[in-house]
């Protein structure tokens, strides 16, 4: 693994990468999203409880576990930059930190749509809310470090030591929001009755998520791409790579 | 080796006694604020005594947001970090040596305040024994976790409010253990599982945060 990962330590490979990669990303996105979500949204039966109401679903749930799915990449990330000191790991922390706000964002506004028509208020201290909001909290502290540094490596090495306690502090924060809840109010309707979830409604949202996922890493490629070039913006390859860009334009 | 840390001690000891308005005014700033509650949700004690170990323990932890900074601020200026990396000395060693010392000089003074702060907001006695044990057990957390995120953005001249958005979320585990120890006190509930759970926290922070804390300097000398 060492041996196949080490190739993309350099800049310029990982560039490549990401070039042959973005497409594909891009195209099961679009899939992904536009089946999931027109079934989900159009064609799967509605909750026997919840009616239609349900089907913000179909966003909610892959945005939340994208929003835990991109904070554990991105600290895995900041763990190989530490380690063994590879520039594009430290760029990938940066350019993940973003997209995992904004999904915690969405996860948390779409939570907060839906529990309005479900639990009659925009927002309760349930546990999942609450270390929800606590990570978006960890999320724009990685975001804030970073910006604040003018030397972008020096910034990205410290981003990465934060995503890392982060990460360490995380399952730690989870289960005490969990206990303290528990503890302070039991019996409210918080936790609303959920039905292992019928097949018809359970595919949909499953490839929602795949859709989701792929969103994901589209945007995180292209912008580890335009960080790359951002940072290594002298080197001749960046500079070869601009003026075929610019030749081909004065060829059209 | 030995010695050094010896002598770091004695000089942090030695500096922050000298610069003592730095030392109070967290402290003042905990008064203050303390006092403040009776006056924005009503004297009525039966309130205060309900809600007086989370406003207690909130309050020191931004009050220690606020003397944080002292830990590494001066001697990243004046090039102090910098010897001690030229130096033989461990630099994570040296991190627990002024860690400690900064934990014996801006919370064993809170822990003095905090009579003070208990008659005030009418604490019983037994929810002011565990304030007391938990301020022991998990404010070297605070100094611990803290000295991590001070180290980061020591190089920055902006930490104050940044400090704040990294550490708080991460204290907030201590902040939920914390307070329903003081709770299970005023019900006459047993709360060592709450005080252990704390403890390890302290613990597991006192393994890595040295470490941590001498990488990110490096990463701040840079």
């Amino acid at each position: 693994m060492w041996k196949w990962l080490h190739p993309y330590a350099k800049t310029e490979a990982t560039y490549h990468l990401c070039e042959k990669l973005v497409p594909w990303f891009a195209w099961l996105a679009v899939l992904g999203l536009v089946v999931g979500n027109i079934w989900g949204l159009a064609f799967a039966p509605s909750d026997y409880q919840q009616g239609d109401s349900f089907r913000i679903i179909y966003i909610h749930v892959p945005s939340a576990m994208l929003s835990m799915g991109i904070y554990a990449g991105m600290a895995i990330a900041a763990f190989v930059g530490l380690v063994w000191q590879i520039k594009t790991a430290h760029m990938a922390v940066a350019t993940m930190a973003p997209v995992g706000a904004v999904m915690t964002f969405i996860a948390l506004f779409t939570g907060s749509i839906w529990g309005k028509p479900m639990w009659g208020t925009w927002w309760v201290w349930d546990a999942r809310l609450t270390s929800e909001l606590i990570l978006l909290f960890l999320y724009l502290g990685v975001i804030a470090l970073y910006h604040s540094f003018d030397d972008k490596q020096q910034a990205s090495k410290a981003a990465g030591i934060i995503a890392v306690v982060g990460v360490v502090n995380l399952p730690i924060i989870h289960y005490s929001v969990e206990w303290w809840n528990t503890l302070h109010q039991g019996a409210t309707i918080t936790k609303f009755d959920k039905p292992s979830i019928a097949p018809e409604m359970l595919w949909p949202l499953l490839i929602s998520l795949a859709g989701m996922a792929c969103f994901t890493g589209y945007v995180v490629l292209r912008r580890l791409q335009s960080e790359i070039i951002r940072r290594e913006i002298r080197r001749p390859w960046v500079i070869k790579l601009a003026e075929e860009v610019e030749g081909g334009k004065g060829a059209l | 080796m030995n010695k050094a840390l010896v002598g770091i001690a004695k000089r942090d000891f030695s500096l922050a006694f000298r610069q003592s308005s730095e030392l109070l005014q967290p402290l003042i700033f905990c008064l203050l604020v303390v006092s403040l509650f009776p006056l924005g949700v009503g004297p009525g004690p039966v309130t205060l005594q309900k809600i007086s170990g989370g406003i207690i323990w909130v309050t020191a932890i931004l009050s220690s947001l606020l003397g944080l900074e002292r830990l590494f601020r001066d001697d990243f200026r004046d090039g102090w970090l910098e010897q001690v990396s030229l130096s033989d000395c461990s630099q994570s060693l040296a991190a627990v040596v002024k860690i400690t010392v900064h934990w014996l000089t801006s919370f064993l003074p809170l822990l003095l305040l905090s009579p003070l702060l208990a008659l005030f907001l009418n604490m019983t006695m037994s929810m002011y024994t565990a304030l007391v044990l938990t301020l022991l057990i998990g404010t070297p957390l605070i100094s611990l976790v803290g000295a991590i995120a001070v180290a980061l953005t020591v190089g920055l001249n902006k930490g104050g409010v940044l400090l704040a958005l990294l550490l708080l979320p991460i204290f907030t585990p201590l902040l939920i253990f914390a307070t329903s120890a003081i709770e299970a006190a005023s019900l006459n509930l047993p709360y060592v599982g709450q005080l252990a759970i704390i403890g390890a926290l302290t613990l597991l922070a006192l393994a890595f945060s040295p470490f941590a804390t001498a990488f990110a300097l490096k990463v701040s000398q840079h």
